[in-house]
């Protein structure tokens, strides 16, 4: 099993409507955030391109956070989830500093947080909460490992890139292009 | 003129001097002991506990859910409301048997709990008194609020005629108050969404297919081969259903074709971005028309069948060749033809879409009509993957006694003007509310529900003249929003959560209706809307026309006349009928009788000659920006609505400002510099209250600047919204007015940058 989160440059519009719904689905304070929107403009007018894509960990399979976590809160779940366990995170931030997606954040009450996949709804056979609010259906959330899986099928006929390859982490979001 | 303001001690007796209203800081008053005494969201006895439990969320809570549908825009997407053990709402979801949202809510709808949480909401009935000589609101009860309410209404009543009492009305709320003004004897009812934003295009296609586009939109853009989009930036604009259907469309193939000076952010999703000059659209609109017939492209059967006038429309454009659009657009004659041709290919699956907000320059009307004009040579009116003939629910009318006739109504505040106008206009209701004697009836009360007048209506001027001759202004709302400034008495209306409302009837391919149910009991002092119009229905001595004493009971009978209950829809939340009206398409084998005065698409129109107008539209150049000068435009950002959520904290959180966009030629020029803060200032030497971040974009044209709408409150009581970005209201001063239908065309404006207020303020003194 390999989770994996495929997001289709070509229709999201930015909306951060996968924002507010993990704020609200995850209980993030106001002010943080564990998914975020970023626009990249290219060209001058009237020869404009933007692509819009929205963000998170990217749930490497070769984690930097899980390397330096110097007492194990960081660490890999079944299925490649990347994860922080909040009693055991000592709010030393060393994870956010090996990030190279500034995926992480300090939370108010004294721990590190991120994206988790929204393991609790995976795990009961829901979508994450930005997979299943999206109106534009733009993201595909599923098991590489099952070739018959959504995200399977899409990244097989679908350009993608991944961020920042050169860090050599292995993520686990693609974009589609 | 200004007097001491003994009206509201005085409240049986109507003062004959004008009052002047200050415009009073709701603040100043002190409200935090409210604040903290304000009730926490628990469940109380007599709340309904209907709701399926689901399973623990990640904090291992259970979770009730309650049907709901969305209040943050106008779409009213249905959704469950999500409560804890604590009686606290933790999120909404989109109802998945909705086929307007298929259990998707937009950023707002998912963000509406922060309207339920917005600590900054009104929280008691206010009334403005004069204390020491100065204008204040102290906290009154409901009791004293609407006693008062019902004895001025009364009085106004007696004076004048209960017409000259008016609402102006957005939202759910306006059924209500529409309903007390009719048992009342008034039927003059205004509401912003037709002279502010769609009234033109219900006007230019009703003047061509003799229906209007209505909302939700009947696009079929689901099956649409190829979608147009005139300045209209779907994806901004989270119009739910169109959005995601645009995201469909995109997935199989569809052409989109967008039409805007700047990149939006479907422009940048388009097989073709035409970046049009400004001003302009209706000299590209009729090239196009031109293109269709002059090359043979234009869909023969379907204008053959179904058309008149297609002669007279041939010769009217025979000229408009894309060399002439060039010159005035600046878009390529090629790319002209090749667009044109992209729709014939498609046609009839092919939208020309209306858009929405559309009162740019005051021909929106014409321009409107020259959209409908293309859509009926595509054959698109009426065919899949063009625009669907939509269906409602018949929602029977709960009985009460038949309202009493009005002397006048809302067409005699027009005073012979705007003969197309098919609703009330809302600035003719303001014009309306000032002594002249051009004036038939004048207007001597304002209920205003739901609407934040001075952000939603530009001429804030004209506003504030009348505003001094009322002789009641009531404001209901959930914030105090800079409306409420202008108010003898505001009333804490309860947000969409915490409330029964009227069934959702959205026509679309299919009927539904849809259920809202309190999640949580109102909080502070606030109240139903359907209760606040009751109670002052009933202090009028207007019992009769509510024989409810929850509103619950209106719901559950509709329902069972509909084979229904309020039961099976607090299970459900939605029920999706069967069509009663057959195919939505039109079948193009035989004649449709249109509902125009020839029975038949009406290419040219001789209804709009008989009233003087162009029988087809013309392109009329529009006033340019002087040198230094940019044009504003405004639109939407997908996470807020209007002006209404700018304070809510889970929407701020994700847009907290605007930002002025300005072209990097044109940021040089300036010496202006990304994420710098600039003033603006209008034509008209009108400088924006606050301060605006610059952002240099390659995404805007050089001659214009773009914000979006909404921003740059002035009441300190939205205290994440004050202050934050510019207001594109204020700075609108040219206003456009159309002369078929009143809408107030708002882009003719142009601002300029300052970015020294000092050095502003001495030019302005010198």
């Amino acid at each position: 099993m390999r989770y994996a989160m495929a997001i289709d440059t070509l229709k999201c519009v930015g909306c951060s409507d996968c924002v507010v719904a993990c704020q609200m689905e995850n209980n993030v304070p106001i002010g943080f955030c564990r998914d975020w929107v970023t626009e990249t403009v290219d060209g001058s007018y009237p020869n404009v391109e933007i692509e819009l894509r929205s963000e998170r960990c990217n749930h490497c399979d070769n984690s930097p956070c899980v390397r330096c976590c110097p007492t194990g809160a960081s660490h890999i779940e079944d299925g490649g989830i990347v994860l922080v366990t909040h009693h055991k995170c000592i709010g030393c931030g060393a994870c956010i500093q090996a990030c190279p997606y500034e995926a992480r954040y300090s939370h108010p009450e004294g721990y590190v947080d991120k994206c988790t996949f929204c393991i609790h709804r995976v795990r009961k056979g829901d979508k994450p909460a930005c997979v299943a609010v999206c109106p534009t259906k733009c993201m595909y959330f599923g098991d590489l490992d099952d070739p018959n899986s959504e995200i399977t099928n899409v990244l097989k006929n679908r350009k993608f890139k991944s961020l920042a390859p050169e860090a050599g982490t292995n993520p686990q979001i693609f974009y589609l292009i | 003129m200004q007097k001491p303001d003994s009206a509201s001690e005085h409240i049986n007796e109507l003062v004959p001097m004008k009052t002047r209203r200050d415009f009073i800081k709701i603040s100043a008053l002190g409200l935090g002991a409210v604040a903290l005494t304000a009730g926490s969201g628990r469940m109380g006895l007599g709340m309904p506990l209907f709701g399926k439990e689901t399973g623990p969320d990640n904090e291992g809570d259970v979770l009730r859910r309650v049907p709901t549908y969305c209040e943050v825009c106008f779409w009213k997407c249905a959704g469950w409301a999500y409560v804890n053990s604590e009686g606290r709402i933790v999120k909404v979801i989109g109802n998945e048997d909705d086929p307007q949202c298929n259990g998707r809510l937009c950023p707002r709808g998912t963000g509406g709990v922060g309207m339920v949480y917005d600590e900054d909401r009104l929280k008691k009935p206010l009334i403005r008194v004069t204390e020491n000589g100065k204008q204040t609101y102290r906290e009154a009860s409901w009791d004293e609020a609407l006693e008062y309410i019902a004895s001025k209404m009364k009085g106004i009543s007696e004076k004048f005629g209960p017409e000259s009492i008016a609402l102006f009305n957005h939202g759910s709320a306006g059924h209500y108050f529409t309903h007390l003004l009719n048992a009342f004897g008034s039927s003059t009812v205004a509401a912003p969404s037709y002279a502010q934003c769609r009234g033109p295009r219900e006007v230019g296609f009703e003047t061509t297919f003799g229906s209007q586009v209505g909302s939700p939109e009947p696009t079929d853009i689901r099956d649409t081969r190829c979608m147009v989009l005139i300045g209209s930036h779907i994806g901004e604009n989270m119009h739910n259903g169109q959005v995601q259907e645009m995201s469909d469309a995109i997935d199989k193939g569809a052409v989109i074709i967008t039409v805007d000076p700047r990149l939006s952010t479907a422009a940048s999703k388009s097989k073709y971005w035409l970046p049009i000059k400004p001003a302009t659209d209706i000299a590209l609109l009729l090239s196009w028309i031109h293109v269709l017939i002059n090359d043979e492209i234009y869909n023969k059967e379907y204008v053959a069948m179904h058309a008149t006038g297609f002669e007279e429309l041939k010769a009217a454009v025979s000229k408009y060749t894309p060399e002439w659009a060039y010159g005035i657009t600046t878009i390529e004659p090629e790319l002209i033809r090749k667009t044109a041709k992209e729709m014939a290919d498609a046609a009839p699956a092919v939208i020309v879409h209306p858009g929405r907000h559309v009162t740019w320059y005051g021909d929106d009307a014409q321009r409107s009509r020259a959209i409908a004009l293309l859509n009926a040579l595509l054959g698109s009116w009426g065919s899949r993957g063009g625009f669907f003939m939509k269906e409602g629910a018949s929602i029977p009318e709960h009985h009460h006694p038949e309202y009493p006739k009005p002397s006048w109504s809302w067409p005699e505040t027009l005073n012979g003007k705007y003969p197309y106008a098919k609703m009330s206009v809302t600035n003719a209701f303001i014009d309306a509310s000032i002594a002249s004697p051009e004036n038939k009836h004048q207007i001597h009360g304002w209920i205003i529900a739901g609407t934040n007048l001075p952000m939603a209506i530009p001429l804030k001027s004209q506003m504030l003249k009348a505003l001094e001759e009322l002789d009641l202004v009531v404001v209901v709302d959930t914030m105090p929003t800079e409306v409420t400034g202008y108010a003898d008495v505001i009333l804490p209306e309860c947000t969409y959560l915490e409330r029964y409302d009227d069934l959702r009837d959205s026509p679309h391919r299919v009927p539904t209706v849809a259920l809202r149910a309190p999640a949580i009991e109102p909080m502070y002092d606030s109240k139903p809307a359907w209760w606040i119009a009751k109670q002052i229905g009933e202090k009028l001595g207007l019992h009769a026309y509510f024989e409810y004493d929850d509103y619950k009971e209106v719901i559950d009978w509709q329902l069972n006349q509909m084979g229904s209950s309020l039961k099976e829809l607090e299970k459900t939340g939605v029920i999706v009928f069967p069509r009663k009206k057959g195919s939505p398409y039109l079948d193009n084998s035989q004649p449709h009788a249109f509902t125009t005065a020839s029975g038949k698409i009406e290419l040219y129109s001789e209804s709009l000659a008989a009233a003087g107008f162009d029988p087809v539209p013309v392109y009329t150049p529009h006033p340019e920006p002087e040198e230094g000068f940019y044009r504003l435009i405004y639109g939407r950002a997908p996470m807020h609505t209007f002006s209404r959520t700018a304070n809510n904290p889970n929407l701020t959180d994700l847009m907290k400002e605007n930002s002025v966009w300005v072209n990097p030629r044109v940021a040089r020029l300036w010496d202006l510099e990304n994420g710098a803060y600039t003033y603006l200032k209008n034509q008209d030497g009108v400088v924006s209250s606050f301060p605006v971040k610059v952002r240099i974009t390659e995404r805007i044209r050089w001659d214009s600047v773009y914000m979006v709408h909404g921003f740059g409150h002035s009441k300190k009581e939205l205290s994440r919204a004050f202050g934050k970005g510019a207001n594109d209201t204020e700075l609108i001063t040219n206003v456009m007015i159309d002369p078929m239908m009143g809408g107030t065309g708002m882009r003719g404006n142009f601002v300029t940058f300052v970015s020294n207020m000092d050095q502003n303020m001495k030019e302005v003194e010198s």
